[in-house]
């Protein structure tokens, strides 16, 4: 039997990520970030949006790459299906938050992971976006995430990550949680 | 004897604690132990805060026995039961009196300055000079009051905890309260028993049973040290301080408190609440999460207990081992509620408390108002705190905490005046004297 401590590795640099915590506890003013997209109109429903540029730290920051996004209803509302429909996005976004999430509070108490997919599901009522009963919201009635975890841990420890993971996610919160929206025109 | 420019007697004295509860008390007890010449001012009367700041059904969380001050330990023929307020006001009462304890009551303190390697105390009733001070003032003198709580609709009465006595105080009808502490749940039963409608919002929140495994939860976690971790085994102590106390009411049948047992009683159980717009309350939908964490972590200290009683050998003497119901919940919890259609008349904000220190001038906080202290030795000198939750160690803010944290720090406070005093100014420590 071996006797050294294990340490796990994720991929996560929990290090980076503690030094910037407390880096930006001195310094909250570069924890202030702009996150951005544009969207550009195709044709139907179809429209292409771009990733690129954010700030934080205190500075424009840049992706290495400029990340293209197409979005699109699917065929069934008659339309060309050239990617995914942006509540779609949604579900991936909150998907890839907590599993980003579930890697890095598994890294932090040094729990191994050998595999994690999260499956997640919302739930629609569209008469809300036809404008058939003013009495069902548009957005999701509700979401439901599985996630199949392999790791070094106990169920509980495993439970207590996935907890953890949503307690410190942003999109969990944005879709959580009622955010001020400002559209205007130019 | 020195008047101020306004006419006020100036006393020079070597130390000044502020604030005469229970932290106040103890601190004076042990200056007096180590021969400090010192005063103990305070606002109102000994305990004042648990004596007109708190709701009147009030009893400690703790049990008699664990409520020990230096010099005084419970003696009475209920040591499992729970002292309600008129009790443990009498208790800190006699024991200030019993101690002769320099306290000046009714004494605001409108102001410390920093002076000469010392400080300037300021109040309506004089102004003290001194070279040490020891804030003990306490954590919860402001209720928390949530921004959102300006959009609620005129017509509901709005209570904080700080406010709140009765039952009496509430209009007829539902009643909305916002938080998951012992003082929530504490509030949620009291009203939910007087007839009122009670939907209560909780963000995150400490649950744990009142007994278990046939002993007091408290008794447990004193046993298994838990109550004595200190600052350096917390590695977030900025988290372990802002937590609201655990779910449990001091009773006198050991009643259990939990979200279960009150929706039991048709209490409605809604997320924290985020907004209100329009009148309408709208509630986070981590409720799930947020009570799925808080049973896991109550099992995680169950099996610590678990664990003890093995490492003991107690098994054979204690009931088994158990694990609760987790917390019930509806699939879709409600997501907003129209406070003028859905029948609430009333709002209770069991939101927390803040500490007020906005009379002291002293550069000694953060950018968000917070003390900066390192186990109760604050970041300038000569200046002590008491009382604080997690202050030194986890039971730093609980009655029986102020044992250990009085003697370290009116330790440190004594090796400091030592080390900067001259030898005129070190005369002011006198011989210890008994006192008992």
């Amino acid at each position: 039997m071996n006797m050294y401590t294990k340490v796990a590795n994720n991929g996560v640099n929990t290090e980076f990520l503690l030094g910037a915590r407390e880096a930006l506890t001195e310094a909250p003013g570069g924890a202030q970030f702009k996150w951005r997209a544009t969207c550009d109109w195709v044709n139907g429903t179809h429209s292409s949006s771009e990733v690129e540029g954010f700030y934080g730290l205190g500075d424009e920051q840049q992706h290495k790459t400029c990340f293209r996004f197409n979005a699109d209803h699917p065929g069934v509302f008659s339309a060309q299906d050239n990617g995914a429909t942006p509540v779609e996005y949604v579900l991936v976004g909150l998907a890839s938050c907590l599993t980003a999430g579930v890697a890095a509070v598994a890294q932090h108490r040094n729990v191994q992971l050998h595999s994690v997919r999260a499956t997640i599901e919302g739930d629609m009522d569209i008469q809300g976006i036809l404008g058939i009963d003013a009495d069902v919201r548009n957005g999701y009635q509700g979401i439901r995430i599985k996630f199949e975890i392999d790791a070094d841990a106990s169920p509980e420890d495993i439970e207590a990550i996935v907890a953890q993971s949503q307690k410190r996610s942003a999109v969990f919160d944005i879709i959580a949680n009622p955010t001020q929206i400002s559209v205007t025109i130019q | 004897m020195n008047t101020n420019q306004s006419g006020g007697v100036i006393t020079t004295v070597t130390t000044v604690v502020i604030g005469a509860g229970q932290a106040g008390l103890a601190t004076s007890y042990e200056l007096q132990q180590q021969g400090v010449d010192h005063v103990v001012l305070e606002r109102g009367e000994v305990a004042n805060s648990w004596c007109h700041e708190r709701w009147d059904s009030l009893r400690l969380l703790t049990p008699r026995w664990q409520t020990v001050l230096p010099g005084y330990r419970y003696q009475g023929d209920d040591p499992d039961g729970f002292m309600d307020k008129a009790e443990l006001v009498g208790l800190l009462r006699r024991y200030g009196e019993q101690n002769r304890a320099p306290v000046h009551t009714q004494t605001t303190v409108s102001g410390v300055y920093p002076k000469g390697g010392g400080y300037r105390v300021v109040s309506e009733r004089g102004e003290w000079h001194c070279r040490s001070l020891v804030l003990a003032t306490g954590a919860f003198n402001k209720p928390h009051i949530p921004a959102c709580s300006a959009a609620i609709p005129i017509h509901i009465r709005q209570l904080s905890a700080m406010d709140y006595r009765n039952p009496s105080q509430l209009a007829s009808g539902g009643v909305l309260i916002v938080g998951a502490s012992a003082t929530g749940l504490q509030l949620a039963r009291e009203l939910q028993q007087a007839g009122h409608r009670v939907t209560i919002a909780a963000g995150e929140h400490v649950r744990m049973p009142r007994r278990y495994r046939g002993r007091d939860i408290f008794w447990w976690m004193d046993a298994c040290g838990l109550l004595d971790k200190s600052l350096q085994e917390v590695d977030n102590i900025a988290r372990v301080r802002q937590l609201p106390s655990a779910q449990l009411v001091g009773s006198t049948d050991n009643a259990e408190l939990d979200f279960n047992s009150l929706t039991a009683g048709g209490a409605q159980l809604v997320g924290r609440l985020m907004a209100v717009n329009k009148g309408v309350a709208q509630f986070s939908g981590s409720l799930h999460n947020i009570c799925k964490m808080a049973d896991l972590k109550m099992n995680r200290l169950l099996s610590t207990i678990d664990q003890w009683i093995a490492r003991n050998d107690m098994e054979e003497d204690m009931p088994a081992a158990q694990r609760f119901e987790p917390t019930r919940l509806p699939d879709a919890p409600q997501l907003s509620l129209d406070l003028r259609r859905q029948d609430i008349s009333n709002v209770i904000w069991a939101t927390g408390f803040r500490p007020d220190y906005s009379w002291l001038h002293v550069p000694v906080l953060n950018r968000k108002g917070q003390l900066q202290h390192d186990g109760g030795i604050v970041a300038a000198p000569g200046l002590y705190a008491m009382g604080l939750p997690f202050m030194r160690r986890h039971k730093s803010s609980f009655i029986y905490g102020v044992n250990d944290d009085a003697r370290e720090i009116s330790g440190h406070l004594v090796d400091y005046l030592r080390a900067s005093g001259t030898d005129q100014e070190a005369g002011n420590l006198r011989p210890v004297a008994c006192i008992c």
